[in-house]
C-alpha cells in the first residue's frame, strides 16, 4: 500500500505512520490519512523557547506537525546564543517565542507557528483547552505546576471514577540540568500528574541566614549574602528584580567586596547570575536528546504509531551515558488529577447541611471540616478569626456560594476516619447538584 | 493515543459554540495545602493570626506573637509571611516587621531560623513555623547571629543584653541604633 502514496518529504516519518507495525497503538490505523490529519487537525503548544524550547520547535516541524504555537515571556539574551540555535547575535533583546518562531517558519516550509510573547498566567485558562497535546520545555517547578493543573483542570470523570478519554489533555514535559534530563508523559487521569510526584524534586539548596552574614566560606555564600542581606539594607523599600542588569551588577559589586573581606575566591558576574537566579550551565547537547526523545513521544501519543513509554525517562550524561524509564504510579488522592469524591446534591442544602454530610460521607468520614471554592473559602472552622468571618456562610445554600454553578469541583480538609485514627487530610469533591442540568452536564452522561 | 476523528468533531463544534465558559480563577496546588495547614492551625495564647487582605487570601497574612517568659516577655513582635504557589515544595518568606533587638532577627527583618532555610521539609507547616519563631524569642541564639552585636553582648554580658532588650521594647536606642517601643 505505501507504494502508491507519493512519498513526502519527510521519508523516516512515512515509515512510522503509512505502515502497520507490532507495537502500534489499539487505534492505530497506518495511511495518508493519518499523516494528513496531523498536519492538519492536530494542534500542539510549546511552553518556553528557550534551550529546550528551540530544540522542540524544530523536531515537531520536522516530526509533521504543522499547527504549532509557542509561549514564552523571555527576550532574547547574549548567553542564550550558544545553544539557543534559533538565534543570532542580532535577535538579543527581542522575544524569544516570536523569533523561534520565525526562524523554524523560514525554514521549514508548510509549518505555521504562532508566538505568545506573554507569561503563562497571562493566558485564559480556554486557551489552553484549543490545543490536543501540551509540549513543555521549562525550566521551573512553578511554572510546571500551574500548566499540569490547567490541564487536569479540563479533565471530567464518569459516575465509575474512569477518566473520560476526550477531556485527557496529554502533556509531553522536557527537562534538562547540566548533563542530566528526563522526558515524561503525563496523561492526567492514566499516568501520574506533575503534583503526584512533586516530592521527587529534591529541596533547593539554601545557606542559612546567619553563616551568610557571619561565616561565609564560598563565592556563592558571599553572593547570597549581597543577594538576601546587603540589597534590603542599602536599597531600603526597592525589589530587587534579578533580570534588571543594574541590581544584578550591583550585587556583583557588593559580592566582591564581601569576598575580599573573608578572602575568599571565585566571584564572577557568571557566577552571581548563577546563584542568584538559581542557574545550572545549560548543556546544548542534552538539550537535543530530551528534546529529541519528547517531540517522538509527542508524535506516538498523537498518531499510536508506537507505544509511548510509560512514563518517566531519566537521561544522565555525567560519566558514560545512563538512561532509564521508570513507571510511576498516581497518587489516588491527588488534589489536582485525581477524580475526588462524587457528591450529589438538593441545591437547596446549606453550607451546614453539606458539612454535616461529609462526616457521614462512608468514603470521607470527615469531621473538623473547612470548604473551598475556586479560591474562595467558604468556611474555615480555624483559625477563630477567620472562623468568625465565614460563620455566616454556614446558613447559605452552597449552590448560591457556588455561584449556581450546576456541577463544579470543591475542595475540603478536615480529619478523616473513626476514633483514634483520625488523620488530618485535604479532599476533592465533585459535587453536583440534582436537578440543574445544565449544557455541561451533558458531556458527564455521554461518557457514563 | 489521541483519537484523531474526534479531534476533527471537537474542532467542528467549537468553531460553533465560539464563546466558552467565563475565565475561572484557578486555585494552585499550594494553595490547597495552605488551606488546609491554616484550617488546622493550632495557636499558643501568645500568638495570633491575621489576613490584612481578608479570608480569601491565605497566601500573605500576619503573625503577631506576645512572649510571656524570657527577655522579650511584654513585647509585640509582627512577623509577614508570604506563601509562593509551590508551598510546600518551598518555605514561606517569613520577615519581621518590628524592629527587635535580637540575635537571630536582622534589623531589616531577616529571621534566622533553620526550618525557614535550609532545614525546611515539605511536612513542616505553618504551625510549625510559628512554634519556631515563638522559640526564637524564649531561648535567643547567639550560636547562630545576624545581628552580631547582640549576638556578642548576649554571650558575654546577659545581664547587659537583658537591660538593652528592655530598652529596646521601651523605645530607645540601642548603641547607634533606635528602636521604637514595641510594648
Amino acid at each position: 500500500m505505501a507504494d502508491s502514496i507519493p512519498q513526502s518529504r519527510s521519508r523516516d516519518l512515512d515509515k512510522l505512520l503509512l505502515r502497520p507495525g507490532n507495537l502500534v497503538g489499539p487505534t492505530f490505523e497506518a495511511g495518508s490519512q493519518l499523516r494528513d490529519d496531523i498536519k492538519e487537525c492536530v494542534r500542539v503548544l510549546v511552553i518556553g523557547a528557550g534551550g529546550l524550547g528551540c530544540e522542540l520547535l524544530k523536531d515537531l516541524a520536522f516530526s509533521g506537525f504543522r499547527n504549532l504555537e509557542v509561549i514564552d515571556m523571555d527576550r532574547i539574551e547574549v548567553t542564550n546564543l550558544n545553544r539557543q540555535f534559533l538565534f543570532r547575535l542580532g535577535d538579543v533583546g527581542k522575544p524569544k517565542a516570536e523569533v523561534a518562531a520565525k526562524r523554524v517558519m523560514e525554514r521549514v516550509s508548510d509549518v505555521d507557528i504562532k508566538s505568545h510573547f506573554c507569561r503563562i498566567e497571562d493566558k485564559p485558562i480556554s486557551f489552553y483547552n484549543d490545543f490536543h497535546i501540551i509540549v513543555l520545555g521549562l525550566d521551573s517547578i512553578e511554572a510546571r505546576s500551574y500548566i499540569n493543573s490547567v490541564a487536569c483542570s479540563f479533565l471530567e470523570y464518569d459516575s465509575d471514577d474512569n477518566p473520560q478519554e476526550e477531556s485527557i489533555k496529554p502533556m509531553v514535559d522536557g527537562g534538562t540540568e547540566g548533563f542530566k534530563g528526563h522526558a515524561r508523559i503525563i496523561m492526567p487521569g492514566v499516568t501520574p500528574c506533575f503534583e503526584c510526584t512533586i516530592w521527587l524534586f529534591p529541596p533547593q539548596v539554601k545557606f542559612p541566614l546567619c553563616t551568610l552574614a557571619e561565616t561565609p566560606r564560598t563565592a556563592a555564600h558571599c553572593i547570597e549574602y549581597a543577594h538576601l542581606i546587603k540589597w534590603d539594607e542599602a536599597q531600603s523599600g526597592k525589589t530587587f528584580d534579578p533580570d534588571d542588569p543594574e541590581h544584578m551588577q550591583w550585587v556583583y559589586s557588593e559580592a566582591v567586596k564581601r569576598a575580599e573581606l573573608f578572602g575568599i575566591p571565585g566571584v564572577t558576574y557568571s557566577l552571581t547570575q548563577g546563584v542568584v537566579k538559581n542557574i545550572i550551565p545549560a548543556i546544548a547537547s542534552t538539550n537535543a536528546i530530551i528534546s529529541a526523545a519528547c517531540a517522538l513521544e509527542t508524535l506516538k501519543v498523537v498518531s499510536g504509531c508506537s507505544k509511548t513509554l510509560t512514563n518517566y525517562l531519566t537521561y544522565n550524561g555525567v560519566e558514560g551515558l545512563h538512561t532509564k524509564v521508570t513507571e510511576f504510579v498516581r497518587d489516588k488522592d491527588c488534589l489536582v488529577c485525581g477524580p475526588g469524591v462524587l457528591i450529589e446534591l438538593e441545591a437547596s442544602v446549606t453550607l451546614k447541611k453539606f458539612i454535616d454530610l461529609l462526616e457521614d460521607h462512608p468514603k470521607l468520614l470527615l469531621t473538623r471540616v473547612s470548604v473551598t471554592y475556586r479560591g474562595k473559602n467558604l468556611y474555615m472552622q480555624a483559625p477563630p478569626v477567620l472562623e468568625e468571618m465565614t460563620r455566616s456562610n454556614l446558613d447559605l445554600p452552597l449552590f448560591e456560594l457556588m455561584g449556581k454553578t450546576p456541577r463544579d469541583i470543591v475542595h475540603v480538609t478536615g480529619a478523616a476516619g473513626k476514633g483514634d485514627k483520625k488523620q488530618s487530610c485535604s479532599r476533592k469533591l465533585r459535587v453536583i447538584f440534582k436537578g440543574m442540568v445544565g449544557v455541561t452536564d451533558m458531556d458527564m452522561a455521554g461518557g457514563a | 493515543m489521541i483519537k484523531l476523528f474526534k479531534v476533527k468533531e471537537k474542532q467542528r463544534e467549537q468553531a460553533e459554540n465560539a464563546n466558552g465558559k467565563p475565565p475561572v480563577k484557578k486555585q494552585s496546588p499550594g494553595e490547597l495545602r495552605l488551606h488546609k495547614d491554616i484550617s488546622e492551625l493550632n495557636l499558643p495564647k501568645t500568638c495570633s493570626i491575621s489576613f490584612p487582605n481578608g479570608k480569601d487570601d491565605l497566601m500573605n497574612f500576619e503573625v503577631t506573637i506576645r512572649p510571656d517568659e524570657g527577655y522579650y516577655m511584654g513585647g509585640t513582635f509582627t512577623f509577614s509571611f508570604s506563601i509562593s504557589p509551590i508551598y510546600p515544595h518551598e518555605a514561606p518568606k517569613v520577615k519581621c516587621k518590628t524592629k527587635v533587638y535580637h540575635p537571630n532577627i536582622d534589623l531589616e527583618g531577616n529571621v534566622c531560623l533553620n526550618i525557614l532555610r535550609e532545614d525546611w521539609k515539605p511536612v513542616l507547616n505553618i504551625n510549625t513555623i510559628i512554634y519556631g519563631l515563638y522559640h526564637l524569642f524564649t531561648e535567643p541564639n547567639h550560636e547562630d547571629p545576624l545581628n552580631h552585636d547582640a549576638a556578642a553582648v548576649l554571650r558575654d554580658n546577659p545581664k547587659m543584653f537583658e537591660s538593652n532588650v528592655r530598652r529596646a521594647m521601651h523605645g530607645g536606642y540601642v548603641g547607634q541604633t533606635f528602636f521604637t517601643r514595641c510594648m
